[in-house]
């Protein structure tokens, strides 16, 4: 599915992180998923929450630069190569993708996946018909 | 395509000024000098207790060589003379003011006989023939009118050289693109970050192929030859520079020719020294120091000696456009806030036209450290919403591109750092700009 995503820049300061968590926790936001990419500078946080746009407007007014971004999240059996296959899937069709994150499902059994691509309708196609889902 | 017309060349609007022999300009200058020197000491009291508390003999002023002699005028004198104290005619001689934006107690009021605005129109109407001008063109002048002087500079020389004008003043783009289309204007004279923005919007409009414009003729503010290649671009124009103060007269103090290397300086009217700022000693030709205006043969509000603050370059070489005139550099700062970063001058005032530029908010700061002997150079920026993204590969493009046009700017590599917005310090609502933590060793 297309998934909204949440980016917001982290400046290289102590208390930015635990002051986004907190906006989102006061205002009863559920966060299913977060991983923060690194520089030398600042960090990059990508979140994804149960109500991406109320979110975004809560940091805004809270002064943070962030924004929503569509990617593709994908539902994959949690058992040994089944990243494999999806990763093979997309290399398969020539499709390179800027970033990518997992995190457990809900569900017993299954992984999410989300992955930055430049098409995300073509993506997706390509890893449904390679039977790389669940 | 553009349509071509067929139009009447005109080179020069004053031929035989412009292209005077230097010789004959020096024998202009020292004439005039020596006459406005004479009546300024006579009919101003507030430059005649200068001149006299500098411990100068008036009759010692013989001719321009004797001009080193005499004190210099700054803005703390314009304040302390206001609002007339530095008025050389009767009053009822002055037909019209302007005066510099700014807080009352900086405020400038520079005044005008009719004469005055007749020699200021001749220079601006130089400017506008400089650029291919002449009575067939339409000249659109979006500066502001009222007290600033950049409206009223171009309209008059516009007016001066019988070319149709077009008095817009500032703002309101659609209004601006819908007359600029109509009227089928040729020139526009506005500054160069909003000839950028009208250029962006002609774009966004779909207009630009409507509009007929082939030269730009903009000042008021600093800008790079990067911007000026861009306005070229988007507006389909040539873009050439002016400059000019209030104090001395308004825009036309100098301006471009077709060369694009440097502003002539009508020296028949204004005469030019470049000085060390922090000794206020004179600088041969050629050096890099503070220009100094000394107005021949204004009448109402005649500065001598009069130190502007900006930093430039006289360049004497002839020039192939056949003008005589000595040309300056784009003023590169104020030698008031001038920092030395890297043994590097560096003004703040460039940063925040790169910035400008590069459609970012003005908002910055410049942190300057020493670490062992050599200087850190950081820039913090506030990022702009739009700018923001979920890549770093995006972010780091954005950095990696301000880098680079500050670098084209300064000469010298700064540390980009984009920080959140609203998050730069300030202190009474203004932007603390500058943090030299070298100072404090
Ligand atoms: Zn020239």
């Amino acid at each position: 599915m297309i998934q909204k995503q949440i980016s917001a820049y982290l400046e290289n300061k102590p208390g930015q992180l635990l002051d986004y968590i907190q906006v989102l926790g006061e205002n009863n936001i559920d966060l299913q998923a977060l991983c923060i990419a690194d520089t030398e500078d600042y960090g990059l946080l990508r979140m994804i929450v149960d109500d991406p746009d109320k979110a975004v407007d809560l940091l805004k007014k809270a002064g943070h630069s962030c924004a929503i971004t569509e990617v593709l999240s994908v539902v994959i059996p949690d058992r040994p190569g089944a990243m494999r296959k999806a990763l093979a899937a997309l290399n398969e069709a020539q499709i390179s993708f800027d970033y990518c994150y997992a995190f457990f499902s809900k569900e017993e059994g299954k992984a999410n996946i989300v992955f930055r691509v430049p098409d995300n309708d073509e993506a997706l196609k390509a890893l449904e018909d390679a039977g790389a889902l669940e | 395509m553009k349509e071509k017309v067929v139009r009447k060349m005109k080179k020069y609007f004053q031929p035989e000024i412009e292209t005077m022999p230097r010789e004959q300009i020096k024998e202009i200058q020292n004439d005039l000098f020596v006459k406005q020197f004479r009546r300024v000491y006579e009919s101003v009291p507030y430059y005649k207790a200068k001149v006299d508390a500098a411990g100068v003999n008036p009759d010692e002023i013989q001719s321009i060589a004797d001009i080193s002699k005499l004190p210099f005028l700054t803005k703390d004198d314009l304040r302390e003379a206001y609002p007339d104290g530095l008025l050389a005619v009767p009053k009822k001689d002055v037909v019209r003011i302007h005066s510099t934006s700014g807080t009352t107690g900086k405020r400038v009021v520079a005044y005008y006989t009719q004469n005055d605005l007749d020699l200021w129109s001749d220079c601006t109407a130089r400017a506008i023939v400089a650029t291919g001008g002449s009575e067939d063109d339409v000249v659109q002048v979006c500066y502001g009118y009222g007290l600033f002087t950049g409206g009223a500079g171009l309209n008059d020389g516009a007016h001066k050289l019988g070319a149709l004008t077009v008095p817009m003043s500032s703002g309101n783009t659609d209004r601006q693109l819908q007359f600029m289309e109509d009227m089928q204007a040729t020139v526009l004279c506005c500054t160069p970050s909003y000839a950028s923005f009208l250029g962006e919007s002609a774009i966004e409009r779909g207009v630009r192929d409507r509009l007929k414009l082939r030269a730009g003729i903009f000042g008021a503010e600093a800008w790079t030859e990067e911007m000026r290649r861009d306005i070229e671009d988007k507006l389909q124009l040539k873009a050439y520079d002016i400059y000019g103060l209030t104090e001395i007269s308004g825009p036309g103090v100098a301006f471009e020719c077709e060369e694009q290397a440097g502003m002539h300086i009508n020296e028949d009217h204004f005469y030019i020294e470049t000085i060390d700022p922090d000794t206020g000693e004179v600088l041969p030709e050629g050096s890099k120091g503070e220009l100094v205006f000394t107005c021949l043969d204004k009448e109402a509000f005649p500065l001598i000696r009069y130190r502007t603050k900006d930093i430039c370059v006289l360049n004497p070489e002839e020039c192939s456009c056949g003008r005589t005139h000595i040309r300056m550099s784009k003023p590169m700062g104020r030698s008031d806030d001038m920092l030395i970063i890297k043994g590097v001058n560096v003004f703040p005032s460039q940063i925040e036209t790169v910035l400008l530029n590069e459609g970012l908010t003005p908002n910055y700061q410049i942190i300057v450290d020493r670490v062992g002997s050599s200087d850190t150079f950081d820039v913090l920026v506030e990022m702009p919403e739009d700018l923001f993204g979920d890549t770093v590969a995006a972010i780091s493009r954005r950095e990696k591109q301000i880098v680079s046009s500050l670098k084209s700017m300064l000469g010298i590599v700064a540390k980009v750092r984009l920080v959140e917005p609203k998050s730069i310090e300030r202190s009474e609502g203004k932007a603390v700009r500058v943090i030299d933590k070298r100072k404090l060793y």
